[in-house]
């Protein structure tokens, strides 16, 4: 459903993303992992229309939607997260949901309603009141994802929800991920939390540098060698291998 | 909505309980500056857009209704809808310019002040259309039968004379009031403070932030307007100084800023308080000095400068506040 | 010549000349007003909008001495430039900086009242009155042919030049100067290394209020001072400062001689009326096409 062919952006004389070439089939949960400074946020940014790209073309449901403005990509069914949170800290948590039930409903008490019912599916309904501004970082970033998800979309692009959160809050985030893919939404994700990208992910990309250099189901691209030394350093995977052969 | 209904009903009593004269003026020059905060709080308190140039909406309001008047004898009545229209549509034009280019902060209020200036300017250099610097000034009706009319209550009778212009600007002031909190509480008006929030994460959430803002800037442009148009039929003349000077700018932010921004009850408030202060002020201070001017003026900038540094929403927050302590609960004012 | 429908005069080059040479002297002013503002918005990223009033102010100080201790105006500088630099220190450390959360919308606010209080306490304390220094060597000078270039406006450019130069030195070889433009640069960083902001942004304010007291020492023997002159320069300072780039000196130097220079021809060719249209359009253009400016490199969004 999206698909995204030779994109590349540079700050500079740096390379963000670097002729990056993928596709995120309908109703799956794929990945994107990649060290700290790989360009995951930039190519979220790049997809979503925050950021234009120098080169390359980004289609969702077979409509190019290359350098279209954010809303209206939005509007088109893709709505993403920010990795450092941007609530609307004057308001409520209600009302922040309901910003986003606004994009497909025009009336003011039916997105209300709405804010309420997806509240309660992230698991915030006893929050409703509460202002944005006193939530803690967990309750921050559901609140990043309730909102993205009150706009109704077809692709969630969730840049890493599940940073900052113990290992309960983690646990119930993966499922509510699962809850939300089932229900239909594609999901495309950034994720440092190996346990939730292996637990969610029907398939991961592996981004370097800028580059893809890897894609494959979780359990591939996590033992192949040159994906280890990216995360770990030269000889990093040798040294793995070395240890496992000492367990084994 | 009860609060509001009760502060309608005192206004409108108001000239019956005083009596017309002093305070009943007090009272017409705060709702009059209230409809200029008004107009200001749509675009900077809701929308985050905070214009120091908001006079070029006042003085293209007060020139039109004027003009059309006064060149093409126009009925005032038909004339006030093209002064509150057309200067709707100025308010988009400066906001596509503004908005198109991505200005924000510093640099939007700047570009505003520009535009007020080179109104200013125009307003003085064409005086084959505008009179120029002499200002234009329109014919008094004496006839008490086309009071209504000519929209000119001078010579209309007693009552009417003596607070047909305070009801105008009453009528004025609760329509844009009703306006705002219409604004709320629909779809447009929580997208607006949302882009005032977070304009990024309003992008994200699918807000076309640059029409909301071009609305916002056309509500607060033909508020402004109305408040132009009063006070040309009041009146009966406007310059480019008063039209498009600074002062009209600063007015119409102080009143939200003190009040509340953001609030509908907010310009209210702050202007009421900042007058209140001012006639005060005026009668002990300044009258102990020889009525000197300028006293009124430095307590404005002093409760400005102290309100933002320790009342960051406001009279109506500090109202919230003491409410809610009062009744202990939560309870909304 | 025709105009936007408007017939403009034809002159010769000499007169054409003089009036852009008067420009340039018209201009040395505004480029000195304009770099106390152009160095506060490069460190602490705001416009001043008390600029003008403390503009004002620096004149009432030059007139004073003047009228009560017969000291002459240029002479003043050595009391207004210091008195100038500790006002704006206090004014930023106490108020502006108490008083704004940081934010920087906010500080926006707190200038502009900071502005109308000093305007207005002016007017109460001095009256609308117009009142001159005046100097024995007002109207002596130099024929440049051209024109006639008066002592005061050759001082005023002599020091535009030279209060930029000493700034520009101050920057680049004190402690002090190299702290100001590590604050400019990155604030977090500069604080990482245990620079304190706030006293740094405090003498920052405290350099653009002493260099537009020193702006209103040049100014005096030409315009008489009332609680408004401000206002005369300010939107001036700020077209200057935008069309040079928020933030650079050189900027606000070229910036202001073209300002002064088009200001002039504007005024030649369509009256003194519409003549000061021409800063205002320029000013719009400038915020509108390249915000950055002419040396900046800010984007116009901040
Ligand atoms: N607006 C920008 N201007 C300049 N450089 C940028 C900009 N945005 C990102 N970069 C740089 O691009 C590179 C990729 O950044 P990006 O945020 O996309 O990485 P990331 O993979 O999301 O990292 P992390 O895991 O830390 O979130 C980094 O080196 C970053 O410094
Ligand atoms: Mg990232």
């Amino acid at each position: 459903m999206l698909e995204v062919r030779g994109l590349s952006r540079s700050f500079g004389g740096l390379k963000a993303v670097d002729d990056v070439t993928l596709s995120v089939p309908r109703g799956q949960i794929v990945s994107l992992i990649g060290p700290n400074g790989a360009g995951k946020t930039t190519l979220f940014a790049l997809i979503s229309g925050f950021l234009k790209p120098d080169s390359g073309r980004v289609s969702f449901e077979g409509r190019d939607i290359t350098g279209h403005k954010p809303h209206a990509i939005c509007r088109a069914g893709i709505v993403r997260t920010f990795q450092v949170v941007q609530p609307f800290a004057g308001l409520s948590v209600h009302e922040n949901i309901a910003v986003g039930a606004h994009t497909r409903l025009r009336d003011r008490d039916e997105a209300l309603e709405r804010a309420r019912e997806v509240a309660h599916r992230v698991g915030m309904g006893a929050m409703l009141d509460r202002p944005a501004s006193a939530l803690t970082i967990a309750g921050r970033k559901r609140l990043e994802l309730a909102r993205a998800l009150a706009t109704d979309p077809r692709l969630l692009l969730l840049d890493e929800v599940m940073a900052g959160l113990n290992a309960t809050e983690i646990g119930e985030l993966v499922e509510v991920i699962r809850a939300i893919r089932d229900e239909g939404v594609t999901i495309f994700l950034i994720e440092h939390v190996m346990q939730a990208v292996m637990r969610l992910s029907d398939y991961t990309h592996v981004l370097n540098h800028g580059a893809m250099i890897a894609s494959g189901t979780p359990r591939e691209v996590t033992s192949a060698p040159h994906v280890i030394e990216a995360y770990l350093g030269h000889g990093a995977a040798a040294r793995l291998a070395e240890l496992e052969a000492g367990h084994a | 909505m009860a609060g509001w209904l009760i502060i309608a009903l005192a206004l409108a009593l108001a000239p019956l309980a005083l009596g017309s004269g002093r305070w009943v003026e007090f009272l017409e020059l705060t709702l009059f500056v209230a409809v200029l905060g008004q107009g200001w709080n749509v675009l900077g308190g809701y929308g985050g857009q905070y214009s120091f140039g908001n006079a070029v909406f006042f003085g293209t309001g007060a020139y039109v209704q004027a003009l059309l008047q006064y060149r093409f004898g126009i009925s005032p009545w038909i004339s006030l809808w093209f002064a509150i229209a057309g200067t709707a549509a100025v308010g988009a034009a400066i906001g596509w310019l503004s908005f198109r280019y991505g200005l924000r902060g510093s640099y939007f209020a700047l570009i505003t002040l520009a535009f007020a200036e080179a109104f200013h300017v125009l307003a003085r250099s064409f005086p084959s259309i505008t009179e120029g610097g002499r200002g234009v000034q329109l014919a008094l009706n004496q006839d008490p039968d086309r009071a209504l009319a000519t929209f000119q209550f001078n010579f209309a009778g007693s009552f009417l004379a003596e607070n047909g212009f305070y009801y105008t600007i009453l009528a004025v002031f609760l329509a844009s009031a009703f306006a705002t909190w219409r604004m709320e509480r629909t779809r447009f008006g929580a997208q607006l403070i949302a882009v005032r929030e977070n304009e990024d994460a309003a992008q994200a959430l699918g807000i076309d932030a640059f029409r909301v803002k071009l609305g916002a800037i056309s509500i607060s442009a033909a508020i402004t307007a109305a408040a132009g148009v009063y006070y040309v039929q009041k009146y009966l003349f406007i310059e480019p100084g008063i039209a498009f000077g600074t002062s009209k700018s600063v007015e119409a932010l102080f009143a939200p800023i003190i009040g509340g921004l953001g609030t509908v009850v907010g310009p209210l408030l702050g202007s009421f308080f900042i007058h209140g202060v001012g006639e005060a002020a005026k009668a002990t201070i300044g009258q102990a000095l020889g009525d000197r001017p300028g006293v009124d003026l430095i307590l404005f900038g002093t409760i400005l400068i102290l309100v933002l540094a320790f009342l960051p929403r406001g009279l109506a927050g500090l109202w919230a506040a003491l409410w809610r302590r009062l009744t202990g609960g939560d309870g909304n004012a | 010549m025709e105009f936007f429908g408007l017939t403009l005069p034809s002159y010769g080059w000499e007169t054409v000349l003089g009036s852009a040479v008067s420009g340039v002297f018209l201009g040395a002013i505004y480029a000195l007003v304009a770099l106390g503002l152009t160095l506060i918005y490069g460190v602490l990223h705001i416009i001043n909008f008390a600029h003008g009033a403390l503009l004002m102010l620096g004149m009432y100080g030059v007139f004073f001495l003047w009228k009560l201790a017969g000291i002459d105006p240029y002479l003043a500088m050595l009391i207004v430039v210091p008195g100038g630099f500790a006002l704006g220190y206090l004014l930023q450390r106490f108020v502006i900086g108490k008083a704004s959360h940081g934010r920087d919308e906010i500080i926006l606010l707190v200038t502009l009242g900071l502005s109308i209080v000093i305007e207005n306490g002016a007017l109460f304390f001095f009256s609308a009155t117009e009142r001159s220094v005046l100097v024995p060597y007002d109207l002596d000078g130099i024929d440049l042919g051209v024109t006639y270039a008066v002592w005061p406006e050759i001082a005023a450019l002599a020091g535009s030049l030279a209060i930029t130069g000493a700034l520009w030195l101050f920057m680049m070889r004190t402690d002090t100067g190299r702290a100001i433009r590590a604050v400019a640069r990155e604030r977090r960083g500069a604080q990482l290394v245990g620079i304190n902001v706030d006293h740094i942004f405090a003498v920052t304010f405290g350099l653009g209020t002493a260099i537009v007291a020193a702006a209103a020492s040049l100014l005096a023997p030409t315009y008489p001072v009332h609680p408004q002159i401000g206002n005369l320069f300010v939107l001036i300072a700020f077209t200057v400062v935008v069309l040079g780039g928020m933030g650079s000196f050189v900027g606000a130097l070229v910036g202001g001689f073209l300002i002064g220079i088009t200001e002039q021809l504007g005024r030649l060719y369509m009256g003194e009326s519409l003549g000061v249209i021409t800063v205002s359009v320029i000013f719009i253009l400038v915020l509108l096409l390249r915000p950055t400016g002419l040396f900046g490199q800010r984007s116009g969004q901040g």
